[in-house]
């Protein structure tokens, strides 16, 4: 269908399970979509490696990989809430968008878990990429390219990722009445332990700290970490309170059932009050996740304003509402973008896969 | 003597020597250029030692823009360029040829910035890998990557190769602590990619740099995720009287839902040789398992006592725990000394093939056979938890053709890895050594690919020419690349 496609020059709407990739804001005649690409095709917990066909639902993968005590370490998020979207999403949607939760602060974002890739060009040349196993240097490493490519350079087929032991126990530390500067002090402080602190998030004036691993690791880092705060009042939550919070943090529940413009800006933790401050100037809602690095933003504001008060952090737009789908992606340098167009144009050269999507 | 073929010399390149290193020293600083023959000879090889070659001249900046300069000369005289961290590659991924420049980046060596609040250190790449963590060490922090030769070896060889070392299967590979570059591309621009946040909106060009071995670009600058330190770590030694039990148990391990730092293992032929080496202590036996484990003492005690009881499983020869910082030293003793034990047999091939972890034991079967074929002993010392087998051959370099059999039984063992489902190299980096092997694990298809990609930092194919892709398959490409005006 890609060959094909390439010949005519037409374009093609790449999609997973359609529960992420704006799809309509894509000028093209077709879709393309990987959901029948389905099933897990091994899976060894012993080597910590899963490979999964693109369009295996996250679920049908999470839950084989629990019944081993397993999971993916970067903690997916699921977009539906937020996004009012249906569907299942599908491993290779993940891996195309990479998608990671608030466990990219301690274990590295989806892209740090990919060990190889299948998947078709823009040619339809059939390309296989890094592997199976977690050390590989041979020649150049595609699948991060591919990795946060949202579709433009191919169609994933198949992906391999590295699996990780899900913590056995998890608890939060919660500290209610804290500004966001306050917020960011507690990061900084909570992040430079050795307590393998996983989740550092703040909303609506309360900072969350999650600590997990085997239990009694688990209450060792709640004494340790309570104790570096001990001037602070800190209220503790257990096992089933803590894993509903975070589920609601990493989906962002908070700001589902809306559709007012969501905004997805990364910034350097350390700056994180001076940018809330001025996003708070234009009106609107936040929460801050990693450690403050990572900052969302409702707000009907218009998308040149957001990015001035983003400074030099990089906004971009998950939920579109009434903004042009322009608004998506920051620009780059002019340096950047230009090496990274001339990489579409040579894993797409007809420009077929999800143009105008990431850029020319 | 050697078997790895490279190109013929440009005799244009050659014939314009002079000219060319004249351009180059009048465009640098005093100091920057050299080119006598007795000094460029310390640059003829990288740890492959057993082939050599001088460059024309070797270029050593003291500044980003000074490397520009001299990639821009290169560029406009049609040069073609070698980039040369530390020299420690294994692989030939700093060999030069005689018509190349080598730009190496040792005198890079500033810390540029070291910012713990947001997590992360800037430097300049010329610096070691073991002084990044020299640096942080006051802060509590330190750099994860520790590649067995991280006293020599730069951050520049480290993101050539993505370099892992003996704890990458608790913190990653270079590729998972690298955030940001600064690259002078073939033409001598110079471009930033990434930085100190967590994550890009665009395409993951960072990603692509870490692991190219020199063939995009040449990185200066780098911003390195930092980590706390672990409160403590301590190791346990585990023997086993077959290979298969000990293979068998790096799984269990892996599987209990523990998260060693690391897991190394050494062989018979390796532990003999250790022990005659340095008497370690270790058990005599078929394999050793060191699995070290990190945290507070009772978080160690707690991880330690779930791997007896893995362990006890198996009938192990021997299990012994540390319990003080002079017996992890004891157990960490031979292994650290496994390189330089081996060398006192003799000369030897260091391989760097990767497996699936459920593999090991089928692949160090096969290779015990092929050594018995081959006629030349084999020692395996290698990082378990992973995969990544160093399988080390051991043969005679005054002998004749023991180099090229030798070469052989390697090029076997690889084929085999990837048979097995695993790749070429962990973390060693293709270079020359593995280069003509690259169309085992790749399709036409997938290496052309790869090599367009290089035609887009580098259309003039300037770039560490010889090198990762199999000269045959590259040749469109760098006759192409001839013909650009």
């Amino acid at each position: 269908m890609i060959a094909e496609s390439y010949a005519r020059a037409a374009p093609l709407r790449v999609v997973g399970g359609s529960t992420r990739i704006r799809s309509e804001a894509i000028a093209a005649a077709q879709t393309l979509t990987s959901r029948r690409l389905s099933g897990i095709v091994t899976y060894e917990p012993g080597a910590l490696t899963l490979i999964a066909r693109a369009g295996t639902p996250i679920e049908e993968i999470e839950a084989t990989l629990a019944a081993e005590g397993q999971a993916f370490a970067f903690e997916p998020m699921d977009h539906r809430a937020v996004l009012g979207t249906k569907g299942a999403p599908t491993v290779g949607g993940m891996v195309s968008a990479n998608i990671s939760g608030p466990r990219r602060i301690h274990a590295g974002a989806c892209r740090d878990h990919l060990l190889g890739v299948r998947f078709v060009d823009g040619r339809g040349r059939i390309i296989r990429n890094g592997g199976r196993v977690m050390k590989n240097v041979t020649g150049l490493d595609l699948g991060k390219l591919l990795c946060g490519s949202h579709g433009t350079l191919g169609v994933l087929t198949e992906v391999a990722l590295k699996t990780l032991p899900a913590a056995e126990s998890q608890q939060t530390l919660a500290f209610h009445g804290t500004s966001v500067k306050e917020a960011t002090e507690i990061f900084a402080a909570a992040l430079a332990t050795p307590f393998e602190v996983s989740g550092a998030a703040f909303r609506s004036g309360t900072v969350w700290l999650r600590v997990e691993g085997l239990s009694p690791q688990v209450d060792y880092r709640r004494e340790r970490l309570s104790a570096l705060f001990r001037d602070r009042e800190i209220d503790i939550l257990g096992e089933p309170a803590s894993r509903a919070l975070w589920r609601g943090l990493r989906d962002l529940h908070h700001f589902a059932g809306s559709s007012v413009p969501l905004w997805r800006i990364l910034v350097k933790p350390s700056e994180a009050p001076a940018v809330v401050a001025r996003l708070h100037a234009l009106g609107g809602d936040v929460s801050l996740d990693w450690g403050g690095g990572l900052i969302w933003f409702e707000s009907n504001a218009n998308g040149s304003a957001v990015r001035h008060a983003a400074g030099v952090g990089q906004a971009a737009l998950l939920r579109r509402g009434t903004l042009p789908n322009s608004e998506g992606f920051p620009a780059e340098g002019a340096s950047v973008a230009r090496l990274s167009a001339a990489l579409r144009r040579t894993f797409d050269p007809a420009g077929i896969l999800n143009p105008g999507l990431m850029g020319k | 003597m050697s078997t790895i073929a490279m190109p013929e010399p440009d005799a244009g390149v050659l014939a314009r020597a002079p000219q060319i290193i004249a351009a180059l020293e009048a465009a640098l600083p005093a100091g920057t250029v050299i080119s006598s023959p007795e000094e460029t000879r310390a640059y003829e090889c990288d740890a492959l030692t057993a082939y050599r070659c001088p460059p024309l001249a070797v270029v050593l900046p003291r500044t980003t823009e000074e490397v520009a300069t001299a990639m821009r000369v290169c560029h406009e005289l049609r040069v073609p360029v070698v980039p040369r961290g530390a020299g420690t590659s294994l692989a030939g991924g700093a060999l030069p040829t005689a018509d190349s420049v080598v730009i190496g980046t040792m005198r890079l060596r500033e810390i540029l910035e070291v910012d713990t609040a947001n997590r992360f250190i800037r430097v300049q790449t010329g610096v070691t890998n073991l002084a990044v963590s020299a640096e942080l060490e006051v802060e509590g922090f330190f750099y994860a990557p520790d590649p067995s030769s991280q006293l020599a070896c730069t951050i520049a060889g480290n993101i050539a190769m993505n370099s892992g070392g003996a704890h990458c299967l608790k913190y990653g590979v270079t590729t998972n602590n690298l955030m940001g570059v600064r690259i002078v591309m073939a033409t001598g621009d110079i471009v930033e990619l990434g930085g100190p946040l967590l994550g890009v909106s665009g395409l993951d060009l960072v990603g692509l740099i870490c692991g190219s071995e020199g063939q995009l670009a040449i990185v200066t600058e780098a911003t390195l995720r930092i980590v706390p330190k672990p409160e403590g770590a301590r190791p346990v030694l585990i023997g086993f009287d077959s290979a298969e039990t000990a293979g068998e148990c790096v799984g269990r391990i892996i599987r209990s839902g523990l998260l060693p730092v690391a897991i190394e293992y050494m062989d018979d032929v390796c532990l003999r040789a250790v022990e005659a080496f340095v008497k370690a202590g270790y058990p005599n036996c078929a394999a050793v398992l060191i699995v070290e484990v990190e945290g507070s003492e009772a978080e160690i005690d707690h991880q330690i006592e779930r791997i007896r009881l893995i362990a006890e499983e198996l009938n192990p020869v021997e299990f012994r725990a540390s319990r003080t910082a002079e017996e992890s030293l004891a157990i960490w003793k031979g292994r650290k000394s496994a390189f330089g034990a081996m060398g006192r047999l003799g000369d030897y091939l260091c391989l760097d093939g990767t497996v699936p972890v459920s593999k090991l034991p089928h692949t160090l079967k096969r290779i015990g056979e092929l050594s018995k074929a081959y006629g030349l002993e084999v020692a395996n010392v290698f990082h378990a938890g992973d995969g990544n087998m160093h399988p080390l051959i051991l043969f005679n370099a005054n002998a004749p053709g023991e180099l090229e059999r030798a070469e052989e039984f390697g090029a076997d063992i690889l084929r085999l890895c990837v048979d097995a489902g695993g790749c070429l190299t962990g973390e060693h980096g293709v270079g020359i050594e593995k280069r003509d092997l690259m169309t085992k694990q790749y399709t036409a298809d997938d290496l052309a690919i790869q090599m367009e990609i290089k035609s887009v930092f580098d259309p003039a194919w300037l770039l560490n020419p010889a090198k990762v892709f199999p000269l045959e398959v590259s040749q469109p490409h760098r006759d192409a690349a001839a013909r650009c005006p």
